[in-house]
This record gives C-alpha cells, sequence and structure tokens, in this order.
C-alpha cells in the first residue's frame, strides 16, 4: 500500500479515532500514516452489529409475546451467543436454553440471576425487564 | 521517568515496543513483530467465534511479547491472578512505585471504545502507567492519546470470562540486553517465521491454510445471507480485529525493510517490496468481498477464492525467497 492510498474515509465505527497503518512514502520508505477508516471494513462491523441487533429485536418481540424470557434479549443485546455466554456466565448451555423460558427463569433466585447480571455487567433489575428505547 | 504514549497499529506489538522503549531499549513496532515471527495464516475450523470459524492472520495471543523477549534476552514477569482483588491490589502497588505495566484485558467493558467496536474480545494489551483519584491512566497503542479508565471499568476487563479469558494477566519488564546483535536475530526471526508459514504439519496453517480458505470460499454453500455474514466475518477478521491480516502484512514488510537497511542487504529489500503486493492483494480481496456482498445479485464465490488463492501464491514467492536467503546466513 501506498502513503496515499491510505483510506481516509471517516468511518463512523471509529467514532473519531484514527488508526496507523503502515505504508510505503513516494521513495518507497515505510512509514506509519494515522486512517480515519476504510468502508470496507466498516461495512463488515456495521454488517456484525446490525446480525446482533436484528437477533435481539426479533428477542424482544418473543419476550413481549411471552414466550421467551428476558435473558434471551439481554443475550443478543451484549453481543452474546449461546456458546458465548455459556462461557462467561460458567453455567451449562442446556441451563440456559431452560432459562429462556418465562416459567423457569421466574424460579430462579437472586444469587443465581446475579452470575447473568455480571456476565451482562447489568443490575438485576435491568436483567428482569426490557430496556425502554427499542435499539 | 514519565511514560510515553505510542500510536501503533497492533496492540501486542504496540505495548511491547513503547515498554522496551521506556526501559532504554527503542524498537520499532514492526521491528518487535518481525523479531517475534508473529506473522502467520490460520482457519480453523473447530473453534468457533460468533458461529465463524476462527481465521488468524498472526500467532496467537503473547507469542509477539514473549517471542521477542526471548529472542532479545528482555527478562519479562507475567503474572495472572484468581482473584480479582489480588489483582487490582498487584496494579495499584506496581503504579505507586511509578513502574509501567502491561496488561491483557477484554475489548467490551472498556469504556473508551467506539459502541460499534465493542465485542467480546479479551485478548487486548494495554499499558497502564499512572493512576489519579480512582482513575487509571491508560496507553492504549491503537489510540491516538492516552486514556483515563476508572478503577472499576479496568477490573472488570481484566478478570472478563470466556474464550482467551485474560485473569488479570498483568507483565512487566525486569531487564533489557545492553546491546543486540542483529546481524543474528533478524535472520533467526525470519527463518522461524519461513518454517510457519511453509513448513507447517497442518492443512491449515500457513500458505496452506490460505488455499484451504480460497477451497472453502469456492464450495461455499447455503443461502446468500450465510454465504454474506461468512464473507463479512473474513473481511473483519482480516481488517478489524487487531490491525487485521493486509495490515500485518505491511507490518512485515516495514521490519523487512528496516532490516535491509541495517544488515545492509538487498535481497531484503526487494522481500520487502514483495510482501508489500501480498498485502495489497489481500486488500483488494476484502474489497472485492464487500463489493460482493453489497449487490443484491448472487454471490460469486468462484471469484473470491482466485482471488484468496493469488494472496497464497503471491505469499508462497516471498517465504521461498527469504527460506533461501536464510539457508545461505
Amino acid at each position: 500500500m501506498r502513503s496515499d492510498e491510505v483510506p481516509q474515509d471517516n468511518s463512523s465505527t471509529y467514532a473519531g479515532h484514527k488508526k496507523l497503518l503502515y505504508a510505503q512514502n513516494a521513495g518507497g520508505e515505510y512509514v506509519s500514516i494515522q486512517s480515519s477508516g476504510w468502508e470496507v471494513e466498516a461495512a463488515a462491523t456495521i454488517d456484525a452489529v446490525t446480525e446482533y441487533e436484528r437477533l435481539a429485536a426479533a428477542a424482544r418481540t418473543e419476550v413481549v409475546a411471552g414466550r421467551k424470557s428476558p435473558l434471551l434479549f439481554h443475550m443478543y443485546h451484549n453481543r452474546m451467543d449461546l456458546p458465548l455466554l455459556a462461557q462467561v456466565s460458567g453455567i451449562w448451555r442446556w441451563r440456559i436454553k431452560r432459562h429462556f423460558l418465562p416459567q423457569h427463569f421466574a424460579r430462579l433466585n437472586d444469587t443465581f440471576l446475579m452470575r447473568y447480571a455480571d456476565a451482562f455487567n447489568i443490575s438485576l433489575a435491568e436483567l428482569k425487564s426490557l430496556p425502554e428505547n427499542n435499539l | 521517568m514519565t511514560f510515553v504514549h505510542q500510536h501503533a497499529a497492533h496492540c501486542e506489538s504496540g505495548v511491547i515496543s513503547s515498554l522496551l522503549t521506556h526501559h532504554g531499549l527503542p524498537l520499532s513496532e514492526p521491528m518487535v513483530f518481525g523479531l517475534a515471527n508473529a506473522l502467520a495464516f490460520a482457519y480453523i475450523p473447530l473453534v468457533k467465534i460468533g458461529g465463524q470459524p476462527l481465521i488468524a492472520y498472526r500467532l496467537p495471543p503473547q507469542f509477539i511479547i514473549k517471542g521477542v523477549c526471548k529472542r532479545l534476552g528482555v527478562k519479562v514477569s507475567f503474572k495472572k491472578f484468581a482473584k480479582p482483588i489480588d489483582g487490582a491490589e498487584a496494579l495499584n502497588t506496581a503504579v505507586a512505585q511509578g513502574q509501567p505495566v502491561g496488561l491483557q484485558t477484554s475489548v467490551y467493558y472498556l469504556p473508551y471504545f467506539p459502541e460499534e467496536m465493542r465485542f467480546h474480545f479479551n485478548a487486548h494489551n494495554l499499558v497502564v502507567y499512572g493512576k489519579q483519584g480512582d482513575d487509571f491512566s491508560v496507553s492504549d497503542p491503537v489510540f491516538e492519546e492516552p486514556v483515563t479508565v476508572a478503577s472499576r471499568h479496568l477490573n472488570k476487563a481484566r478478570f472478563a470470562r470466556g474464550p482467551l479469558a485474560p485473569k488479570g494477566l498483568m507483565y512487566r519488564i525486569e531487564s533489557v540486553p545492553e546491546n543486540i546483535d542483529y546481524a543474528k536475530v533478524i535472520p533467526a526471526a525470519i527463518k522461524k517465521n519461513c518454517r510457519i508459514m511453509l513448513g507447517a504439519p497442518l492443512p491449515v496453517i500457513g500458505i496452506k491454510g490460505v488455499r484451504y480458505l480460497s477451497r472453502k470460499i469456492a464450495k461455499l454453500r447455503g443461502s446468500e445471507k450465510e454465504k454474506r455474514l461468512f464473507l463479512g466475518h473474513i473481511v473483519r477478521m482480516q481488517e478489524e480485529i487487531g490491525t487485521g491480516g493486509a495490515g500485518f502484512r505491511f507490518l512485515y514488510a516495514s521490519f523487512l525493510q528496516e532490516a535491509s537497511v541495517l544488515l545492509k542487504d538487498p535481497v531484503l529489500a526487494e522481500a520487502s517490496n514483495k510482501m508489500t503486493d501480498a498485502g495489497d492483494a489481500w486488500r483488494a480481496f476484502a474489497l472485492a468481498a464487500a463489493q460482493q456482498c453489497k449487490k443484491s445479485a448472487s454471490i460469486n464465490t468462484e471469484h473470491l477464492a482466485q482471488r484468496v488463492l493469488e494472496c497464497a501464491e503471491k505469499e508462497a514467492a516471498v517465504w521461498r525467497e527469504l527460506s533461501s536467503w536464510c539457508r545461505g546466513k
């Protein structure tokens, strides 16, 4: 990559920050240059974020309809999937799957629920409910 | 002595470069990366990240730190903690002594990260060099300026669980060597890197791994959406996580150039240019993949597979050249 080819696309994913890249200047010497983003990279990042948002939105509908517990929503909202949540919380996958159902989730005591709350870095009250704004 | 923040392309090589510089051994980030023989490629279908296979463009976390320090004879001490409270205490003690320390953290719990970049990635590295009140002064090498982080956020990030859990890992440099024999360490590092890229016994590592990825793309099945997610995943792994694949190729090319000046060897300068071409090929692939994903028509996997194969051929040529250069040393 030549230094004048370093992308400066002002990507929203960088939130105004800059990333350092190494590129060759006109004389062929390697120099470090700050880049404000690359559309290709931003598109892939936003795609990944959107996928979690889509899953979270679908989960919200299920929770509101009373078919699933808020746990399912919080998992996707925190950009996790089942294997990751199992690893982060230290709870077996099949147990987590059960806790996706409202009737099982309602029976859990606060000590146990704290393990989920810790994993998401939220309070117990937040864990038991859905956040207001529709993300 | 006050710690000087350095903006870097990659967190791990950036941290170790600024720590070594602080301890009186000024080494550039590319030099650190090269001496750690950190360039690699691995496609590991068994390890899943968000349901997608792990694709790595460099050695696993901690290999850069350990690799470069071992090669140069730098003494580093590593410490993990079973209890977060012990970890916090050890960090406070080190900071009170005025010693900058490196930490492994999760990205997700660091509040200064851009919202859209916060994923559950546990192998981030940063330097803590001071404390004001309850806020730590943090030099995160992938950011332009130093930042401050409240202790509770830093603690959460240090003791995040999940894959590659940092377990509060803290490291500091104990001693650095008087001088470095570049004529010895550079060929040794390049030789080791050739072995990783050309001679790995598994079909998913090194150049063979790149070819494997190409075949995977060619044979991609499933709905357009699944294809899109897989290709997007490759591009993210390549460009966003760390500096990504192409970025690492340029980092290594920069190392080869620096090495050719140090050793006055034109062969390395030539290899640096070819490695730059390989990096450009990777970028061209990312661009092509993004374009294919954007259009509504069906994705041309054959075309993309061909692009990856080009990367493999270009890189293989450089490594073969470097390998024969090493034999003459």
